[in-house]
């Protein structure tokens, strides 16, 4: 069993009317299947309304299946008994990182989730040192998250989960709000903590240009997943993405257009320079 | 507009008074402003001056920082100054129309002005030289015993700091809302009192409403990092006494045995 498995995982909200009756239920997970091994890059990608969310609140026992099972680290999170230790193994990133910052000074809110698990102090202080290290806010750690950039804010963030040694972390759309260089700063960050520190990476997002890096790529549709495979393979299917009303990068759009007015490119083309590179041959071949 | 406001006061400087614990700061204000009552003559007064001025001296705070504090109460202050003079029953001294002076009034007029001054500056020295963050956790450590009573003193001290570290972010919250309402047409500055009350509805009511869902969030963050109360909680930054605050503990019992002497 993977790092995170969840299995026909259902999760229903209620919706009731002034008085309490209930007016109708929404499936937000509908049946879900998911396995992530440790040490992978996961991407769930989705439109808004599309369950994203919702699952990965799951993982972080926040939310409860209403059906199905969650396990992580081999533990299932509707039993009470392991709420803590799942909340410590799975560590989570939300959206708004001005809703997510505790402590008035950077060192001190990267210093909260340990301080929660009851870490002794001076190790406090080594684990606040390497994750700010980890996601390069070291120089940060005496400054007010007030004054930080929404980047450099999301990163503390991050740092914060670090802190308290999770085996996964669940990033919930870390950068919706944040500009491009911002999201770059962050993606970049993430990337490095999966790489270096082995930490398994779930991202929640609907850019799609954060995902190329990812192991493998889940897209979700009205509770469903509606595609999986690695990125290259999710990229090839550019007309199923726009039904699900994604934004494919204007690259692999680009590509897919010469595809089709019969320019030999093949499919899920990620970045620019490998379009670039595609075209410098096609180039070389015809002039030879 | 809004982003000037500031909050706890404090101001940065490197001196014995900064380094104190925030425990030592907040007792020796309670006893300072206590040692204010006791005395009654003038040698009480003198002392209270001698070491409210050596503790300003030690803080290495401007005192222009200190005097500002004081703006806020002027109004109070003149109040209690003119309600003593002319209200005290006693000898004569001046007589004006039907308002009279009295010894006993001019006395009491004096000694409260000084005691309300003192009192000010007194405080000021520990807001000046003590971090709002210092400061919830000195109060959640001296209020630790009331636990017993089933008082949430760690959650109170939570809320606080969390209160503190959101002032600034609702403050720019409220500009931009501020300006969403004037770009819409929106008049916060014409009008009478009641007018500009009214005005300030569409105000605060889009600021209530993002307030809420902030507390949401941040609660569900905090819980996703396991927090779960004061129990079994470690410190990142335990407080611990050194020797200085071992020293100025011993001063400030000297200077309440001073101050007590000086009825006798």
């Amino acid at each position: 069993m993977g790092i995170i498995k969840t299995e026909k995982l259902v999760f229903e909200y209620i919706r009731r009317d002034e008085e309490g009756n209930v007016e109708g239920i929404t499936r937000a997970v509908d049946e879900v299947d998911l396995d992530v091994e440790q040490g992978d890059f996961v991407a769930i990608l989705g439109h808004n309304g599309s369950g994203k969310s919702t699952l990965a609140k799951h993982i972080n026992a926040i939310l409860y299946p209403t059906e199905g099972t969650v396990w992580v680290d081999g533990m299932d999170t509707s039993q009470e008994r392991n709420l803590w230790n799942v909340r410590q193994s799975a560590g989570m990133v939300f959206q708004n990182p001005d809703n997510q910052i505790i402590g008035q000074v950077v060192e001190e809110d990267v210093g909260f989730g340990p301080e929660n698990m009851g870490v002794p102090t001076e190790e406090i202080w080594e684990r606040v040192e390497e994750s700010l290290k980890a996601v390069g806010m070291y120089e940060y750690r005496k400054h007010s998250p007030n004054k930080l950039s929404g980047g450099q804010k999301q990163r503390v963030s991050i740092a914060g989960v670090i802190a308290m040694h999770p085996k996964c972390i669940i990033l919930d759309e870390p950068t919706a709000m944040l500009d491009p260089n911002g999201r770059k700063e962050v993606v970049r960050a993430v990337r490095a903590l999966n790489m270096a520190e082995g930490i398994t990476v779930v991202l929640i997002t609907h850019y799609m240009e954060e995902i190329i890096h990812a192991d493998k790529v889940f897209v979700m549709d009205q509770g469903k997943i509606a595609m999986q495979g690695t990125p290259r393979e999710i990229f090839s299917h550019v007309e199923r993405l726009q039904e699900l009303r994604l934004d494919v990068p204007q690259v692999t759009l680009l590509a897919r257009e010469l595809q089709k007015k019969g320019i030999g490119i093949p499919d899920g083309i990620l970045t620019t320079e490998e379009l670039v590179g595609h075209l410098d041959k096609l180039i070389n071949k015809s002039v030879d | 507009m809004l982003r000037d406001i500031t909050l706890g006061q404090y101001y940065q400087a490197d001196s014995v008074i900064h380094k104190l614990d925030p425990r030592v700061k907040l007792i020796a204000t309670i006893t300072f402003i206590i040692s204010l009552f006791i005395v009654q003559n003038i040698a009480g007064y003198v002392i209270a001056a001698i070491f409210l001025a050596c503790a300003i001296k030690l803080s290495k705070v401007p005192f222009r920082f200190m005097v500002k504090g004081m703006r806020a109460i002027v109004f109070l202050l003149l109040l209690t100054v003119v309600f003593n003079l002319f209200l005290t029953p006693g000898e004569a001294l001046v007589s004006v129309w039907k308002l009279t002076i009295t010894k006993e009034g001019l006395r009491t007029a004096v000694f409260m002005a000084v005691r309300l001054t003192f009192l000010i500056i007194g405080s000021s020295v520990m807001t000046l030289t003590t971090t709002p963050n210092n400061l919830t956790d000195g109060m959640e450590k001296l209020m630790g015993p009331l636990r017993i009573l089933k008082v949430p003193v760690h959650e109170v001290a939570m809320m606080m700091s969390i209160a503190l570290r959101f002032i600034p972010v609702l403050l720019e919250e409220t500009d931009k809302i501020m300006k969403a309402q004037i770009a819409r047409g929106a008049d916060f500055e014409s009008g009478n009192l009641i007018k500009k009350a009214k005005s300030l509805v569409p105000l605060l009511v889009p600021l209530f409403i993002s307030a809420f869902r902030r507390a949401n969030d941040l609660a569900m963050a905090m819980e996703a990092r396991c927090y779960r109360g004061g129990e079994n909680r470690t410190k990142m930054k335990p407080l611990q006494y050194k020797r200085r605050d071992g020293i100025a503990y011993l001063v400030l019992i000297c200077y309440l045995a001073v101050c007590i002497g000086t009825k006798i």
